[in-house]
């Protein structure tokens, strides 16, 4: 990042993650999906971003273009910068990548069927991720493992190492998941949607437990979620994504408290429960764009109550709204 | 044994539901040693849904919801207890004699996506209803179909798409046409905001209030989402482990809910002031299970009496608690 980047975290250590100006496309016969239009987002070692938005506005692409988990192609990656830990994720080898993934970065799912193989047992996937960034017996990384699950609070964690991932309940797999992705101590760990398909009781479990580990490992954590209460709970700085754009980026304060896009406060008046009995609520009328036919200008404008002839034309450039704050809007 | 929240003679409620209870039977071992364990899905539910109003059902995965949703459709048979629509024991009655039964109460899945026909045009979804119930002409059940899309917010030329096109919030608004094109009495929804964005979470919420009251239907609306439940619902009943724990207005349960699971599911909502983070303290289902509030006597609204079994037991007026009943103020522990 550089210093005259207005958004840089200040006064903190080299970042671990950076994105500038991120493009990502997906061709199609009929045209190309533009899923990720020009993204810039950083995180600095040990901090906590949310990444917030409609389901199709870009933020699990984001995430993996940076942990480079795209297929090139389909999918067409371009940014001006494109960095973990400082490493050019765009020139870094096949074999350079895999090493920054898992003991820079990790990943965890909202399914975490994907990120188990089923005819494997856990322990077996655990120590084979050990194994493949650190040259240790199978013995000491299995006890590793085994230290791995309970750390994440998985009771019977010595039978639940032998279990298949069939066998385990959604929570359960949740952890042992996590407890893989922490299995080289990432500095960073990309959490997308970790909680959505789970209970509200076993959501609160999840995240206390994200938050501790955070904290143990002096971790940085992206956490990406359409869910803003699952932003409020535990993230320090938030980045509101819509139409594969920025809309705006904050303290988690700021967003809750003085929002500065017509977006991010259409969708906090939106959220259902938030007061006492039945009522009508708050919603934004129409539908999130279509990203093979992106709307010229602001994404949001046509869903937008003050957008005027200019939104509808051109598209807003991050504006800094100082301490940390910037918003891409006209209407400021 | 009298029924505390029993309604007003004469006012016939929408749905009715009592002791409804279903033991699904698993068989398990090997087919030497084949055994069958008997998994009580849901024991001796009673809930009223009244005329004109929405009850939610909530409570975690496998509490029971939608088997309680589906025994009231009579698309499962209960083992015990009876459905009663607008009066009318519907429990055993065999298909012939539920058809009309059938057009009064209709149900709205989360999943719509597998509930539309992939080959058949909206309009001729939304019609099929009409057709299966031999309603109208060929041409009218079209109009009406037309009709019912820009009811729900989707603008005719909708109808001849197909489902596949559509985003998952206008999935959404077919399923709940294709449900009320039969003009139901009662609607059961079965998180049907579940698997929806934020924004358009909001949009359903609202389409569902203003049908409601349009169509002066009642609605038992199943979820999960208690922030949902809250803005949506006249009145809430609370499910764990098969069996309803506590039930009350909406404001009752948000604002001064009694039951130890009613409290743990609400101390688990995500807040939305940061400013408020705190470190949460969990408890166990078997905890929670183990935790039956005592009340006494004198803390109840209505003479109930003392009973070491636990039962659903007025705390407040239309606020039921299930808990034990003791005679001496002094034994109370719990709630
Ligand atoms: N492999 C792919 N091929 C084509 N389009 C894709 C692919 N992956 C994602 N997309 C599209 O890119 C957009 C952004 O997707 P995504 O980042 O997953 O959204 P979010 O995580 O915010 O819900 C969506 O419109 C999605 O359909
Ligand atoms: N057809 C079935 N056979 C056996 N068990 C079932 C069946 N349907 C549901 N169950 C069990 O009954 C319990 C209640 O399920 P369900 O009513 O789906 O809960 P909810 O809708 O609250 O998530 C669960 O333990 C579930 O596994
Ligand atoms: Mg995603
Ligand atoms: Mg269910």
């Amino acid at each position: 990042m550089t210093a005259t980047e207005p958004f840089a975290p200040a006064g903190q250590t080299a970042p671990i993650v950076e994105i500038e100006d991120l493009q990502v496309g997906f061709p199609q016969l009929d045209g190309t999906v533009q899923a990720v239009r020009g993204v810039s987002f950083s995180l600095a070692a040990g901090e906590s971003l949310g990444i917030v938005g409609e389901s199709g506005s870009g933020k699990s692409v984001s995430c993996m273009a940076v942990m480079r988990l795209l297929r090139t192609p389909p999918a067409r990656i371009t940014a001006r910068r494109l960095a973990l830990d400082g490493v050019d994720v765009m020139a870094a080898g096949r074999r350079q990548m895999a090493e920054l993934r898992g003991s820079v970065a990790a990943m965890i799912f909202q399914d975490p069927m994907t990120a188990f193989d089923p005819v494997f047992s856990i322990g077996t996937q655990i120590v084979e991720t050990i194994q493949a960034h650190r040259a240790t017996t199978t013995r000491a990384a299995r006890a590793e493992a085994l230290a791995l699950l309970e750390r994440v609070e998985i009771r019977n964690a010595a039978a639940i190492l032998d279990s298949y991932p069939h066998q385990l309940s959604g929570g359960m797999l949740q952890r042992a998941m996590i407890a893989m992705a922490l299995s080289c101590r990432p500095r960073v760990l990309f959490a997308d949607e970790p909680t959505t398909a789970l209970d509200v009781t076993v959501q609160a479990q999840i995240l206390q437990l994200i938050k501790d580990l955070q904290d143990d490992f002096g971790m940085g954590l992206v956490m990406v979620t359409h869910d803003l209460g699952v932003v409020a709970e535990t993230v320090d700085r938030v980045v509101v994504m819509y139409g594969g754009r920025v809309m705006e980026e904050a303290s988690v304060h700021d967003i809750f408290e003085r929002p500065a896009h017509p977006y991010t406060r259409a969708l906090l008046v939106s959220i259902p429960g938030q007061e006492g009995g039945r009522r009508r609520l708050t919603e934004i009328p129409g539908a999130s764009p279509d990203p093979s036919n992106p709307p010229t200008g602001c994404p949001f404008h046509p869903r937008c109550r003050q957008a005027d002839a200019r939104c509808r034309t051109d598209m807003p450039a991050m504006t800094p709204l100082g301490e940390g704050r910037r918003a891409a809007c006209w209407r400021l | 044994m009298g029924r505390p929240d029993r309604i007003a003679p004469g006012d016939v409620p929408a749905l009715e539901l009592r002791g409804l209870g279903k033991t699904f039977h698993l068989r398990s071992g090997g087919v030497l040693r084949r055994r069958s364990t008997a998994l009580h899905a849901v024991r001796d539910v009673d809930l009223v849904l009244p005329r004109n109003g929405i009850l939610g059902l909530v409570g975690e995965s496998g509490s029971g919801k939608s088997t309680t949703g589906m025994m009231a459709l009579r698309l499962l048979e209960p083992t015990a207890g009876r459905i009663l629509l607008e009066g009318t024991d519907i429990t055993t009655l065999g298909s012939a004699a539920l058809k009309p039964w059938r057009q009064k109460m209709q149900v709205v899945f989360q999943d719509s996506y597998s509930a539309l026909d992939p080959m058949f045009t909206l309009q001729q979804v939304v019609a099929e209803p009409l057709r299966i119930h031999g309603i109208g002409t060929p041409d009218e059940r079209a109009e009406r179909a037309l009709a019912w899309l820009e009811r729900v917010g989707l603008h005719r030329g909708y109808g001849s798409r197909y489902a596949h096109e559509l985003s998952g919030g206008q999935r959404q608004r077919v399923a709940i046409a294709r449900a009320l094109i039969l003009g139901p009495s009662v609607l059961i929804a079965d998180e049907p905001t579940s698997a929806l964005d934020v924004s358009v979470k909001a949009q359903i919420i609202n389409l569902l209030q203003d049908l409601q009251q349009d169509m002066g239907l009642s609605i038992l609306f199943i979820s999960h989402d208690l922030s949902v439940v809250r803005s949506l619902c006249d009145r809430v009943a609370v499910m764990f482990a098969g069996r309803i724990v506590e039930a009350a207005e909406t404001e009752g349960i948000f604002g001064a809910a009694r039951h130890p699971y009613t409290r743990s599911l609400l101390d688990a909502i995500p807040q939305l002031d940061p400013r408020n983070r705190r470190r949460r303290q969990f408890r166990s289902r078997e905890d929670l299970a183990a935790d039956i509030p005592v009340l006494s006597r004198a803390e109840l609204a209505g003479d109930v009496a003392p009973s070491d079994t636990p039962r659903l037991v007025p705390v407040a007026p239309g606020h039921l608690v299930e808990a034990r009943v003791t005679a001496d103020p002094d034994t109370r522990s719990g709630a």
